[in-house]
């Protein structure tokens, strides 16, 4: 199984008030499933993907990913997971913006310690995989909204981790376009890679295999799509 | 190895923020500038001061003592000086027979006189009485020296300086030819070879004649300045002590009375010009690390809009996987290059100030590597202390919040 959570509890403190994002939640994700994780407003679902992508560690319970727990680690610890095991796909894009299309690609790789030559020849290829090569040297600001979500997809993929977490990747997009990039992870998905998408929308998350029903901070429904 | 890859796309990105606005760069900077700038402004006309000078001194000699009645630095009141007797040729006599530590000793006396020759004349010509022992290194061109012929005998001789010569005569053979001395009749027997200017006197605008004479014909009432040429500069303390002894017992002053003349020595001004070097180095050092402070608040104040602007980019590359020391590195690179850009902004309006300076007025400047690297490297250090704070911030972002901030 590649990722167990086990007992997961989320709380934060807001002033005097404590809110239980999630309470005692247990979930596994096997290798190269595509999950959808759905939900109202204040179900858990953000909060959810921020610990499933690193970006957040539970305030009790284990996250094993991969074999390691994760729950335990230090925050360059953390850093390293979201660099080689995550690759995130953000609603508004979170592009780079004074940055070529090509070096938001490689930043993963950046932060990898990775050489130049290597750098180049990884990001070209991951753009070529979502059909942007040509295009690989303008800026956000060049580029419209399905290109960019095209782009942060291969910022995605370029380090070969093992989760694609993605949050409303359709969100800013139009109904056309957002089909486009909900093929790009059909594709991925295809691949082999371990897709999980949180989506308010019912029928973004039909292209998935497995819909998690998030309320109040516990799983309200498991069930296929 | 990876350190370096980091660092350079460290000071690319730094490159390229700066690159993106200008004005507020420029404005950032400017702090750090005049800082640099002042520092680098004195520092290199104190240099250029200071090679100047010591070409000057080393011309001159530091083998030379001048026994005169008055010191040439003196701190203490006037009236102390003022009823000093003259020195004269008793004491020259005395210390040419006795003074053991010295190798020459010759006697001087100065006034200002016309020098004529036929309708060409030249005014207020410094007119030395002097003997024929040498204490300097200076020798005629033409002709001869005087002789201790002619200062026995008083002869009516001169031997001309280079610029004397060449405003009275220019093509003429000047040797042998008769000239007028503040209205009597010299024969020139010599020219000096050019000098040069010392502290802005023209030393070859001079007459040498025979000490007797000028006592002769333009008065008696005058103190003889006494040059001794030392044997050995390091005995310096031994031959002054000598000296001190003769010069008391010849004038009669007695014990526990201070001397009633000076023994001067041009490290005194050495001495003298350090000191006003140094204070002039502690000034300029002064103000240059109060504009750096000030420069320095401005940078972390720069710096700390800048983080407050790139929260969300902060949180995308936290996202990716950047650790709190990539952070960090990101942003202390970012202002150190900001600060070190100012350092070399500030040095290059440095150096042309002073090479402005130098060239409107008699001071000299130079460029000094030292003092490029002090320039930069304090700038530097600026850059890293006061952007250690925003980039300490910047690192410890959370990168959940941080990716929410608009």
């Amino acid at each position: 199984m590649l990722i167990k959570l086990q007992k997961i509890k989320k709380d934060y403190h807001i002033g005097l008030e404590t809110v239980h994002a999630l309470k005692d939640l247990d979930l596994g994700i096997g290798q190269g499933e595509y999950v959808a994780i759905m939900g109202p407003s204040g179900s858990g679902k953000s909060t959810l993907m921020n610990i499933l992508g690193c970006l957040d560690t539970a305030s009790d319970g284990d996250y094993i990913l991969n074999n390691s727990n994760v729950s335990t680690m230090d925050d360059n610890q953390l850093a390293e997971i979201r660099n080689r095991e995550i690759g995130f796909v953000f609603q508004t894009f979170n592009l780079l913006p004074r940055a070529t299309a090509v070096h938001n690609v490689e930043l993963p790789l950046v932060y990898n310690g990775r050489p130049a030559a290597e750098r180049k020849e990884m990001a070209e290829a991951a753009l070529e995989r979502v059909g942007l090569k040509e295009r690989m040297k303008h800026k956000p600001n060049e580029l419209s909204g399905g290109q960019r979500q095209r782009v942060a997809i291969a910022r995605a993929l370029v380090n070969n981790p093992s989760i694609i977490l993605a949050d409303e990747p359709t969100g800013n997009l139009d109904t056309r376009t957002g089909d486009e990039i909900m093929e790009i992870f059909e594709d991925i998905h295809d691949d082999g890679n371990t897709v999980i998408m949180v989506t308010h929308e019912e029928y973004i998350a039909e292209h998935s295999d497995r819909i998690i029903r998030l309320r109040d901070g516990k799983i309200e429904r498991d069930e296929a799509a | 190895m990876i350190f370096f890859t980091e660092l350079w796309e460290a000071v690319k990105l730094a490159l390229g923020a700066l690159r993106s606005n200008k004005l507020r760069a420029f404005l950032t900077l400017l702090g750090v500038i005049i800082g640099v700038t002042t520092v680098i402004g004195i520092v290199s006309l104190t240099q250029g001061l200071d090679k100047a000078f010591g070409d000057q001194i080393s011309s001159l000699g530091s083998d030379v003592l001048y026994v005169q009645k008055f010191a040439w630095v003196s701190m203490g009141d006037w009236s102390e000086f003022r009823n000093r007797k003259d020195i004269t040729m008793n004491e020259v006599r005395a210390l040419k027979e006795q003074a053991t530590f010295a190798q020459a000793v010759s006697p001087s006396v100065g006034t200002r006189r016309t020098v004529r020759y036929g309708n060409k004349s030249v005014e207020r010509i410094s007119i030395t009485g002097t003997d024929e022992v040498k204490t300097s290194d200076v020798y005629p061109e033409f002709g001869r020296d005087l002789s201790a012929f002619d200062v026995e005998n008083r002869r009516m001789v001169c031997v001309l300086g280079w610029q004397v010569a060449n405003d009275l005569f220019r093509d003429t053979d000047p040797v042998g030819k008769l000239v007028k001395i503040g209205g009597h009749r010299f024969r020139v027997i010599g020219i000096l070879e050019k000098q040069g200017s010392v502290f802005g006197m023209n030393l070859d605008n001079e007459v040498k004649i025979p000490i007797g004479v000028l006592f002769k014909l333009f008065g008696r009432k005058r103190s003889i300045s006494i040059t001794v040429k030392v044997k050995d500069p390091a005995l310096m303390e031994q031959t002054k002590d000598e000296i001190r002894g003769i010069m008391r017992r010849v004038r009669k002053v007695p014990l526990g009375v201070k001397d009633d003349f000076s023994i001067n020595q041009m490290d005194m001004l050495l001495d003298m010009y350090n000191k006003l070097t140094s204070a002039l180095y502690a000034a300029a050092i002064g103000v240059g690390a109060i504009s750096l402070v000030v420069g320095g608040i401005g940078i972390m104040n720069i710096m700390l809009v800048s983080v407050t602007e790139r929260t969300k980019e902060i949180g995308i590359r936290k996202a990716i996987g950047a650790k709190k020391r990539n952070i960090l590195t990101q942003f202390l690179v970012e202002s150190v290059v900001i600060s070190a850009m100012g350092g070399i902004v500030g040095i290059l309006l440095g150096f042309g100030l002073g090479k402005l300076i130098a060239s409107v007025s008699p001071l000299p400047a130079t460029v000094s590597v030292w003092s490029i690297f002090l320039g930069i490297g304090f700038s530097s250090i600026v850059g890293i202390f006061f952007g250690l704070y925003p980039a300490g911030k910047a690192a410890k972002l959370n990168p959940v919040n941080a990716l929410h901030y608009e």
